[in-house]
């Protein structure tokens, strides 16, 4: 359904000088769904997050965020949209508590039926896993304490999109899971579209319902990660013993060949394995593919041709 | 509408719980008290010489210019080296990524400024009258000329630094506007009357708030006979008013449009890449 779209991008590009940093991005995202932008360094993730949270200007192409363009937007849209950035060190002397009641009141004059807003301080506190540090500055807590707040202010005043780079850098294991929660519940419970930036792989395919692949300013793949590996493994791994001897073979049609060693050697075939490509081999053969063809010089037809996009 | 006044109440909220940090923090503390000591040092050192060409003490003089000039460099270089700092720590952009943020953190700015100035000319004023003897504080004219002068020098120093603020590029590059306002206070007859200086010089200084600002303090605290030593022999009421609000009004007039500009430039990308910098130089 149309309405239910709620980021629509179509043809960015974004250029500095004589350097494309985005070569007509498209993509879109339902509500609720939770869509990962995963890429190397320089791949153009951050222009492309700055551009729909409008804070950037693009050079070209249509860009739709809650059926405004954000960089004509007004303060009313702004409350319906919540941001994390990659870096923040300030309000240093604010005490938790005290900035997070702050920031949220300015939301209060921007209401929706059935989502107050803002967040409950306490609550919002307690589900960032800050409680015992409430009352303690800015400037005292630790990198992934920090880390945290900036995702709560992020989130205080209950965004209907939220915007997050790079949200889980320097965070502990526990308190990366701790966020994949709060993630999940945001975008099941509250339906808020997320679109995140990472390189961690693991993250990605843990909280996306679709990853886009960015390299060079291009979406070389879109899909799940399930659909992403699918796409992309031709080949699978197949490992069984037989008779006390353990073979290995790579096949490009799993199903036929298992099928075929059945038919040959029935029952004295034990320990069965297929293994198709994570996707993190999906992945890296992804960008490697896509920046070969880009070093070779090739036009954007011929990158093109060789990107696997479907979408 | 009602938005941007709930911003600006909360602005209001901001600039108060931002002052009571200054009051209770080290960094920002020591300085000023440092300050304020080494001038009160050199006014009770020449609190027994007298102004050239009368018996009044030249340290009281002294103590109602500097009196003066707090406002005009407490207005311009607070203001502006805090609008320069907390862009490069992201700040602005945590407050442009709220509703109505920016105007709550304009106002914020300009309550916390505004109130630590006036604890500022308050604390000096109260030790000036235990130190020092000869202020004329006993009449209410004297009292309206203080308040009108303090809020008119505020009106007109804000903006100019935000102003400043928002040009410079980085919190380390606007100590030279803190130097340069050292330059300009040195002709601005702070110190020492400006009828001593060259001619050219005091046509310098007089085109900055800063030398209209102790002139102002001065017509308000001093005996009506200390008039004698300013050019020509004269308060110069109007033309204090006059050169306030001309600043006054360049400053209201450019400020939003540069600070507009300013913030629509913040990005992510951009506090990130000025960290950076600011990172490889203390390496």
């Amino acid at each position: 359904m149309a309405e239910d779209i709620v980021l629509d991008v179509r043809d960015l590009r974004m250029r500095y000088g004589r350097n494309d940093v985005l070569n007509g991005l498209s993509f879109a995202a339902r509500r609720g769904e939770v869509l990962a932008l995963l890429g190397p360094n320089g791949a153009g993730k951050t222009t492309t997050i700055e551009i729909l949270e409008g804070f950037r200007m693009r050079s070209a192409g249509q860009v739709s965020v809650l059926g405004a363009d954000p960089a004509l937007a007004g303060e009313a849209w702004r409350a319906r949209i919540g941001v994390v950035l990659q870096s923040w060190r300030d309000h240093a002397r604010w005490r938790v508590r005290e900035l997070l009641e702050h920031v949220g009141a300015y939301y209060a004059p921007y209401p929706v039926p059935g989502l107050p807003r803002p967040w409950d301080t306490d609550e919002l506190i307690a589900v960032v896993g800050l409680a015992e540090h409430a009352g303690r500055k800015v400037r005292r807590l630790s990198g992934g304490q920090r880390r945290r707040l900036d995702v709560a202010i992020g989130i205080v005043g209950r965004p209907e999109v939220l915007f997050l780079d790079e949200p889980t850098a320097g965070f502990d294991p526990e308190a990366r899971r701790e966020f994949h929660d709060l993630v999940h519940r945001l975008a099941d419970r509250d339906e808020a579209t997320i679109l995140l930036t990472t390189h961690d792989l693991d993250e990605a395919e843990k909280l996306a319902d679709r990853i886009l692949v960015l390299v060079g300013g291009r979406i070389i793949a879109d899909g799940s990660a399930d659909e992403l590996s699918r796409r992309m493994s031709t080949e699978a791994e197949v490992r069984w013993s037989r008779d006390g001897q353990r073979f290995v073979h790579s096949a490009q049609e799993p199903t036929r060949f298992v099928r075929d060693l059945f038919r040959q050697y029935g029952e004295s075939v034990e320990d069965l394995e297929v293994r198709r490509a994570s996707l993190e081999d999906t992945y890296m053969a992804l960008v490697r593919q896509a920046e070969s063809g880009q070093e070779r010089g090739a036009d954007a037809a011929a990158a093109r041709r060789l990107s696997v996009v479907t979408g | 509408m009602n938005a941007s006044l709930a911003a600006t109440r909360l602005g209001c909220r901001r600039g108060w719980i931002e002052f009571k940090q200054t009051l209770t923090n080290a960094d920002s503390l020591v300085p000023t008290v440092i300050m304020t000591a080494a001038f009160l040092g050199v006014m009770l050192l020449t609190r027994t010489t007298t102004v050239p060409g009368t018996h009044f003490s030249l340290g009281t003089t002294m103590l109602t210019s500097v009196l003066g000039m707090s406002i005009g460099v407490n207005g311009l270089t607070s203001m502006g080296g805090l609008l320069a700092a907390e862009r490069e720590d992201g700040t602005l952009l945590r407050a442009k990524a709220i509703p109505q943020g920016m105007t709550g953190y304009l106002v914020g700015k300009i309550v916390t400024v505004s109130l630590t100035t006036l604890i500022g000319v308050a604390g000096t004023l109260i030790l000036g009258l235990v130190l020092f003897s000869g202020l004329a504080v006993g009449s209410a004219t004297a009292w309206l000329t203080l308040v009108w002068v303090l809020a008119l020098g505020l009106v007109a120093t804000l903006p100019i630094g935000a102003i400043l603020g928002s040009l410079f590029p980085s919190a380390r590059s606007s100590g030279l506007m803190t130097l340069a306002v050292g330059g300009i206070v040195a002709i601005s007859g702070v110190f020492y009357p400006i009828t001593h200086l060259p001619h050219w010089l005091q046509w310098a200084g007089q085109v900055f708030p800063f030398y209209w600002l102790g002139l102002g303090m001065r017509s308000a605290l001093l005996p009506t006979s200390l008039v004698a030593v300013e050019i020509g022999h004269s308060w110069r009421h109007l033309a204090t008013f006059g050169v306030l609000a001309g600043w006054a009004v360049i400053g209201l007039a450019v400020a939003p449009w540069l600070l507009r500009r300013m913030a629509r430039r913040e990005s992510g990308s951009s506090v990130a890449a000025r960290h950076e910098k600011a990172m490889l130089r203390v390496r």
